[in-house]
């Protein structure tokens, strides 16, 4: 078997587990399903194995609307009946009214392409089920047309949730399934620096002791993300403060805590006494 | 050894199938495991486990089953043995014929080797290069150079970090908070055509105007409601005071769901007698029938509380724990009564499920099926009332 292993990019670091199951799912040609924290890179994930492996990538943003169908393909019943009535289009060919859906797309793509289903768990309960089929054969029938549409390379599917509804047995035993953990200091002092390249060392550590100290209170209702961390630092470096003065407080904190009562409940931590 | 580990897993209550079985075995051909424990254990995760609320089982699980070969001089041999008997059960003879194809004397080898290697370096670096081309797997599994095999910083072997369980804190039989109990009762619908503003449907609209020879006629029909319509009904004070938050918790989800089509809330002390409430003081309520008349089979009925109380509180009129709440009709009658009315009704119970062994919760049970007051007994409470599970209470002796 020959394939480009992925390696992670230089602006999207991997950890060796998800490295391996990301190639894992490429080799068994299995839908890769990443679950974690908001936040933890689920999304940019798909980016980074279409640019570390050269693949286009395809995106189905799913929403609670979304319907399996929709990623197949659309009939679009109502331009044809619009086209009877006053268009001058030959009606009779029905091809011209299937638009392919991201799936479909993918599937009939000429070469082996990147697709990512985000967030699938925003859809109903019963989405993935439907699914089940096209993913395993990785082919679909046009019901109107009766034209069949095999892969000839099949896609390497990624699919996100977030945890908000339980995916079905079924479904999942075909995936194969990776959880993000949140990053520890190490690892998120890496990825900082891939976005700040150039952040003093100080200031990184005081940021990071801050920033977990944060995450760890136990009343924090929405705990900040890696991005809400990269937005903060930004912050505190265009508004040049220094790691001292980070040390006495909590600048910007409006950027971290997004809940009027997480910023209220960490002053009153602060005002007993100092921070760690 | 190596289906016992499948069965081991199983023991768990991980369900693992053959179909994530097989993909393993496919994933081992492959050389994806890297004859290296460490990443075997992630692979294996990867592969047959599918929740990371399944993590911590599959931690406890990985850490009984490797825990005494890591820790003993003889890791290679058991490995070994292990290695070379790939049988699996409910496998094709083609499949099995495949498995044979490698080389297992070169396999074993090889794997001694990469072992004996990791053991020595083993305090020293934590970078371990395997060296391109040859997986020990057989079958053509390419590695390019360099890739690195093991844990990433501290050289954690994969017992140890299965030991460490770390996911123990995602486990869903945890306790919850409000926004996962939301999610659980949002699958709580019953779906049906509705009163309200029409909607376009197309279907109609179609057909319409094909039999107007095209002329466009416009169908609109009623849209699609939930009509569930939720009665939760709580136990405060006494013995359940440890557990207000997480009903305040349940009471906050169930009142901000707006896909209901009426919620309604009441309160109570131990057990149900002629008033409910609608403060968790008792001090303004309506008297329990009149309650009753309100309600119907259409209704769902949500209990909360520990049902531990003395029997007595059940079976006998005047048994009521609050002196001045002279029931002449015992609480397990207006239990009855309830269920009777509202067929679909369950009960919660914050203590966990070990504890059910006393008398007066025994008596509930054979009122009400009950759940854990978990993700999971929450699940399974919301399939009874979506009529997807059996509603049938029991009486069964829990094991403890």
């Amino acid at each position: 078997m020959s394939f480009h292993l992925f390696t992670g990019t230089d602006t999207y670091l991997v950890t060796p587990e998800l490295r391996d199951a990301v190639n894992v799912a490429c080799a068994l040609e299995k839908p890769l399903l990443i679950r974690g924290e908001p936040g933890t890179g689920k999304t940019v994930l798909a980016e980074a194995i279409a640019e570390n492996l050269d693949k286009q990538l395809l995106t189905w943003n799913i929403k609670s609307t979304t319907k399996a169908q929709e990623g197949l393909y659309v009939y679009d019943t109502i331009q044809r009946l619009n086209d009877a009535r006053f268009g001058d289009r030959d009606i009779g060919d029905i091809r011209q009214y299937i638009k392919l859906g991201p799936l479909g797309l993918a599937l009939r793509a000429q070469e082996r392409v990147v697709l990512l289903i985000d967030e699938i768990d925003k859809a109903d309960m019963e989405f993935p089920n439907d699914l089940l089929h096209e993913l395993d054969r990785m082919s679909f029938s046009v019901f109107e047309t009766g034209d069949q549409i095999t892969a000839e390379h099949r896609p390497i599917v990624v699919i996100t949730s977030n945890n908000e509804k339980e995916l079905p047995d079924a479904f999942l035993r075909r995936c194969v399934f990776h959880y993000i953990e949140f990053p520890n200091k190490e690892t998120m002092a890496n990825i900082v620096r891939v976005h700040h390249p150039d952040v003093e060392d100080e200031l990184l550590r005081q940021v990071l002791l801050r920033f977990y100290w944060l995450r760890d209170l136990p009343d924090v209702r929405k705990r900040p993300s890696t991005s809400e961390l990269i937005d903060w630092i930004a912050a505190i470096r265009r508004g040049g403060i220094t790691a001292q003065a980070i040390e006495k407080e909590l600048p910007f904190m409006g950027v971290l805590l997004k809940r009027e009562s997480d910023i209220e409940m960490v002053l009153a931590k602060r005002r007993f006494g100092r921070v760690s | 050894m190596f289906v016992d580990f499948l069965y081991h897993l199983r023991d768990f209550g991980l369900k693992v199938t053959s179909t994530e079985w097989l993909a393993l075995m496919q994933a081992l051909r492959g050389g994806h495991a890297r004859a290296n424990l460490n990443t075997f254990y992630h692979l294996a995760r990867c592969l047959l486990v599918k929740r990371e609320s399944e993590y911590d089982n599959y931690d406890r699980a990985f850490a009984s089953f490797f825990g005494g070969i890591e820790a003993s001089p003889d890791v290679s041999e058991e490995l070994l043995e292990w290695l070379k008997n790939p049988i699996l059960p409910e496998i094709s003879d083609e499949d099995r014929a495949k498995m044979r194809a490698f080389d297992l004397d070169e396999l074993a080898a090889r794997f001694r080797e990469l072992l004996e290697q990791q053991k020595e370096r083993h305090d020293g670096g934590n970078r371990w290069i395997g060296t391109g081309g040859t997986s020990p797997f057989g079958h053509g599994g390419e590695h390019p150079t360099g890739v690195r095999v093991g844990g990433g910083g501290g050289g954690r072997s994969a017992v140890q970090v299965a030991d460490s369980r770390r996911y123990r804190n995602l486990r869903s039989d945890r306790i919850l908070d409000t926004r996962q109990i939301g999610l659980a009762l949002r699958r709580l619908k019953r779906l049906d055509k509705d009163e309200g503003p029409q909607e376009l449907d197309l279907d109609d609209t179609i057909d319409q105007s094909a039999r107007n020879g095209g002329e466009i006629e416009l169908v609109f029909g009623p849209p699609r409601r939930n009509r569930v319509k939720l009665l939760l009904l709580m136990d405060v004070g006494g013995s359940m005071d440890p557990y207000t938050h997480l009903c305040e918790r349940l009471f906050s989800a169930a009142h901000a769901a707006n896909h209901f089509k009426k919620f309604e809330y009441r309160f109570f002390h131990n057990c149900v007698y002629r008033r409910l409430y609608t403060d968790m003081q008792h001090s303004k309520g309506d008297p329990t029938h009149e309650v009753l008349k309100t309600l119907d089979h259409t209704w769902s009925a949500v209990f909360v509380g520990d049902a531990w109380m003395a029997p007595t509180e059940l079976t006998h009129g005047g048994g009521a724990i609050d002196f001045d709440d002279r029931n002449s009709i015992a609480g397990l009658e207006w239990l009855r009564r309830i269920r009777q009315r509202v067929p679909n009704s369950i009960w919660l119970n914050p203590e966990p499920r070990g504890r059910w062994n006393e008398p007066s919760i025994h008596m509930i049970r054979r009122v009400f099926p009950m759940y854990e007051l978990t993700i999971d007994g929450l699940t399974e409470a919301v399939d009874v009332l979506r009529g997807t599970r059996p509603n049938r209470p029991s009486a069964n002796q829990i094991k403890p």
